[in-house]
């Protein structure tokens, strides 16, 4: 139990995706204006990846690996992934319209978003199991939702700021997100 | 080559399986959609600016075409064009559309006004606004630090030299976004076609205004009197015009003259088929 825990741990805070990996940068500096968008991304991306990664992992381990072609791994994935995020959003603007309006196209933002395929592959690197790869992928979601919210509130606030002319937007939040990067720094090798 | 044969096999079959479990999917969570929904949605302006009450464009083209109660008239910045083909797809009456401008009701600077203190917080009204309701000592003035600069998704409006907000006559859609915006309530939507208008935003009794402000409205009444169609009321000690008896009365404009301050000031702004033809 205490084992998954800290993987669980791990993939929220110390091997934070954004924070510490830099990947899915393009939606943590193209979503984080508002918090409540942000929110939305988060919760998106959190069930994207937890699900695509139960689908990739069987699709490595019943496919590929009995077949022998593992180089193939990156664009199976791809193309499982999409078409994935396909599938959800048709099923979920049929079942759930509100969750639909919330997530709208954030659905399909991500559908080619690095952060949802480099969780499964790590996952398929690690070795993990099913049950490992999926606390893996939920932490990892958890993990990306934690940061862009706090990015977004730093936005939000920094909406409010007298910023240089020649740093405003995006230059600003990159800083930002450099700060933030730096004091995650600070849980690593607290697990090992 | 048998390792190609392989890769291809592989990666076609799992191509057609998920082409064809997406192909089934689209069959079995078909969500039934008016089509005109598209079609309506795609002949509003895209500001995404909120003036039809509904969350976007989308939101409103939904409301339109599938609630019989919602009119064919809430997109403004759309004006009588948009609101004319919404009424036609969707076979509702076209109703009027009257026009709006968002107008400034101060022309007090705060380079020239009179202030209580120096403010030097973060650029924003509503800041300024929390503390001591601005640095003005006319509590009803603008602040100019650009809410409603802000506001504006059309660019319509930007500060002048002097830090008061001026009103693009050619962008403003009339949405009423910087209104609503403004922590002072200085902005109001009006008529663009109206004759006059007060250029003044102040409660206050006469002689409290006079000290805060020269070109204030004091609320004397004059400009009532000289008015024979009785189109200026006095509310609150501010001469408010109605605009609707100015345009279907006003011959000739009397009502400026007269007044000590020149608070009250002719406001004429292109109408729009000319404006857009420029």
């Amino acid at each position: 139990m205490s084992e998954y825990l800290l993987l669980f741990m791990g993939a929220v805070v110390i091997n934070n995706f954004v924070l510490t990996r830099f990947l899915g940068l393009c939606i943590f500096f193209g979503v984080s204006k508002n918090y409540d968008a942000s929110a939305g991304m988060g919760m998106a991306v959190t069930a994207v990846i937890t699900l695509s990664s139960i689908f990739a992992w069987l699709a490595y381990n019943y496919i590929l690996l009995p077949l022998n072609v593992t180089f193939l791994t990156t664009i199976v994935f791809v193309l499982l992934i999409a078409s994935f995020v396909q599938l959800l959003e048709m099923a979920v603007k049929k079942y759930t319209p509100n969750l639909h309006k919330m997530w709208g196209i954030y659905l399909l933002l991500i559908a080619t978003n690095c952060v949802v395929l480099g969780v499964p592959l790590i996952n398929v690197e690690s070795g993990f199991n099913l049950a490992k790869s999926v606390v893996n992928a939920f932490g990892s979601g958890v993990g990306f939702a934690l940061a862009i919210v706090l990015m977004a509130s730093c936005r939000e606030k920094l909406r409010l700021a007298n910023v240089p002319k020649s740093l405003d937007g995006l230059g600003v939040a990159f800083i930002i997100a450099g700060c933030l990067a730096l004091s995650f720094l600070g849980f690593s090798g607290m697990i090992k | 080559m048998g390792i190609i044969l392989t890769i291809t096999v592989i990666m076609a079959g799992i191509g057609l399986f998920f082409g064809l479990v997406l192909a089934a999917a689209n069959k079995k969570f078909a969500v039934e959609m008016n089509p005109l929904i598209h079609v309506v949605e795609d002949i509003l302006p895209k500001g995404q600016c909120g003036a039809c009450g509904f969350a976007g464009c989308a939101a409103y083209a939904e409301a339109v075409v599938l609630d019989p109660k919602v009119e064919p008239n809430l997109c403004i910045p759309g004006k009588k064009v948009i609101a004319d083909e919404v009424a036609r797809l969707t076979g509702k009456a076209a109703a009027e559309i009257e026009p709006r401008f968002a107008f400034v009701k101060c022309a007090e600077p705060m380079s020239t006004a009179k202030k209580k203190y120096i403010y030097d917080g973060i650029n924003d009204c509503t800041a300024a606004f929390i503390l001591q309701n601005g640095p003005k000592v006319c509590e009803y003035g603008c602040i100019g630090l650009g809410n409603c600069v802000r506001a504006c998704v059309f660019d319509a409006i930007e500060l002048n030299d002097q830090g008061l907000p001026l009103v693009n006559k050619d962008k403003c859609t009339g949405c009423g976004a910087c209104a609503t915006a403004c922590p002072k309530g200085v902005i109001a939507m009006i008529n663009p076609d109206a004759p006059v208008a007060i250029y003044c935003n102040s409660n206050e009794k006469g002689a409290q205004v006079r000290k805060n402000c020269k070109i204030a409205c004091i609320g004397c009444g004059i400009c009532g009197k000289q008015c024979p169609h009785g189109a200026i009321k006095m509310v609150n000690n501010l001469a408010v015009v109605d605009s609707a008896v100015c345009l279907e009365k006003c011959t000739e404009i009397v009502c400026l003259e007269k007044c000590p301050t020149n608070a009250i000031k002719t406001y004429k702004i292109p109408p729009l088929e000319k404006a857009e033809a420029v």
